[in-house]
């Protein structure tokens, strides 16, 4: 017998990856994540994808941000895909990328599994209500 | 969920990390698989690393980690940081500073945050070193901001606990009066190249000097020169104060030797068998509490809720005692019964 009260709180990893230092962003977002109640776990600046993926699937996190505001986009995340795909962390984390990305680039993105892309101008309660509404079932 | 367990004790990075959030969930089968995990426990070794805010905690759990690492040695880090009061949300920020070991799988870090039931934690915790203990991990760091009772409850799971220092603040040689003196194994004073440090040193050994002379177990003996006796007696710890630089590296493999040297101690003097046995000692009364407690809790439910009865008490229709006793009532009938048929 036990009466245990679950208590699920929604982890979140906001990375920064790459070399580009505009962080502003990203610790908006990780203010407002963490005061919409989840549990944030900030990777810092200029980290690598082997790092992030580290980070992911250590810290079990339900939600993986990833802000780029370098262009690299299309080399790192892909690294970020395969690096949770070789820890068996993919199909259960919810990736997002926020930034600037071009239009055109979205559709590629999305193909290789991120869930959505937040450009500039999003609001961060939009934000906190995709996560809420898509957060993997676990 | 055996098939979690199998997972985690087979090396898999994922399974462990899962465990580790049931647990910090308290999800469905969690105790379940904390009992399974138990039997496959005991080799690594717990260190405790608490101070205050900014003493520089993770600098310090990364380059020990580092230096782990070289030895070939694996290591789990639980990186504890508090949350929200108001949002129940937190930033964990501990991973910031752990750069020395990235890309190292066998550097585990995991960020817990209190999640408002404080209590809760230090199970959470104790749960989430057996994981990693069961993983195979041969250290075990356990880091915690070092203010409150909850954080010493949490970091006193630990075979040894240093506690850091950074110098030249009378403050904070101040809070350690508050309890936290008692509990360090090692003390590390920090930030060792900053201007203050020696006279943080010298402040720290004359607490240790009025803490440990007068109210040593057997300081009475000491007065009295009965030194012969005093020799025969288990040797006694006394936490040794090493001076480090964490961001550089400086005086780590000395603080490690110190750790080294109580980890020594503890099997010499068996004072770790009895440790351990306090420990679980403790936790079963504590895991007692709050299943009783749960228990409780549904019964007051069943009754119509504690504001009800407190109604109640409040309109002098009962009283604490009796609505107490008629609670506890059918769990009292309940092991009288057991007791009687055995």
């Amino acid at each position: 017998m036990s009466a245990d009260t679950q208590q699920r709180t929604i982890r979140c990893l906001v990375a920064k990856v790459g070399l580009d230092g505009h962080d502003r962003g990203a610790h908006v977002i990780s203010r407002a994540l963490r005061d919409a109640g989840f549990e944030v776990i900030y990777s810092g600046l200029h980290r690598s994808p082997e790092e992030i993926v580290q980070a992911a699937v250590q810290e079990d996190v339900d939600v993986l941000g990833i802000s780029i505001l370098s262009g690299a986009h299309n080399t790192l995340v892909p690294k970020v895909v395969d690096g949770l795909r070789e820890y068996g962390a993919f199909k259960d984390t919810l990736l997002l990328v926020g930034g600037i990305i071009p239009e055109e680039d979205e559709a590629d993105l999305r193909e290789m599994g991120v869930a959505e892309v937040f450009g500039p101008g999003t609001s961060t309660d939009e934000m906190v209500g995709f996560i809420r509404e898509n957060v993997p079932e676990r | 969920m055996t098939a979690l367990v199998d997972r985690l004790l087979a090396g898999e990075h994922r399974a462990l990390a899962r465990v580790i959030s049931k647990i910090e969930d308290r999800a469905e089968g969690y105790r379940d698989i904390v009992a399974a995990l138990h039997e496959h426990t005991g080799d690594a070794d717990v260190i405790g690393i608490t101070g205050s805010p900014g003493a520089g905690k993770s600098t310090l759990v990364d380059k020990m980690a580092a230096a782990y690492r070289e030895r070939g040695l694996s290591v789990g880090v639980i990186a504890i940081d508090p949350s929200s009061p108001y949002s129940g949300g937190a930033v964990l920020g501990d991973r910031i500073r752990m750069g020395s070991t990235v890309g190292d799988m066998d550097v585990f870090v995991r960020s817990m945050s209190a999640r408002g039931s404080l209590g809760g934690l230090s199970t959470a915790t104790t749960d989430a070193v057996r994981a990693l203990d069961a993983f195979g991990k041969d250290k075990v760091i356990i880091e915690t901001v070092g203010a409150g009772q909850n954080e010493v409850d949490i970091v006193r799971t630990a075979d040894t606990v240093a506690v850091l220092v950074p110098p030249a603040s009378g403050d904070d040689v101040q809070m350690l009066k508050a309890g936290i003196l008692e509990i360090a194994d090692v003390f590390a004073v920090n930030k060792a190249d900053l201007d203050g440090a020696d006279r943080t040193v010298q402040q720290l050994r004359e607490m240790l000097r009025e803490a440990t002379v007068p109210t040593g177990h057997h300081g009475v003996d000491v007065l009295d020169g009965d030194s012969e006796n005093d020799r025969e007696e288990a040797e006694n710890w006394e936490p040794p104060i090493v001076e480090t630089v964490a961001n550089r590296g400086e005086g780590v493999a000395e603080f490690l030797d110190a750790l080294a040297d109580h980890a020594a101690y503890l099997d010499r003097s068996g004072e770790r068998e009895a440790v351990e046995r306090q420990r679980y000692a403790e936790e079963i009364r504590t895991l007692l509490r709050t299943d009783l407690q749960d228990a409780l809790d549904a019964e007051i439910q069943r009754r119509g809720g504690i504001d009800e009865l407190a109604r109640r008490v409040a309109a002098r229709e009962t009283d604490p005692y009796t609505v107490a006793d008629e609670l506890l009532a059918p769990i009292e009938s309940c092991l009288d019964e057991e007791s009687a048929t055995r």
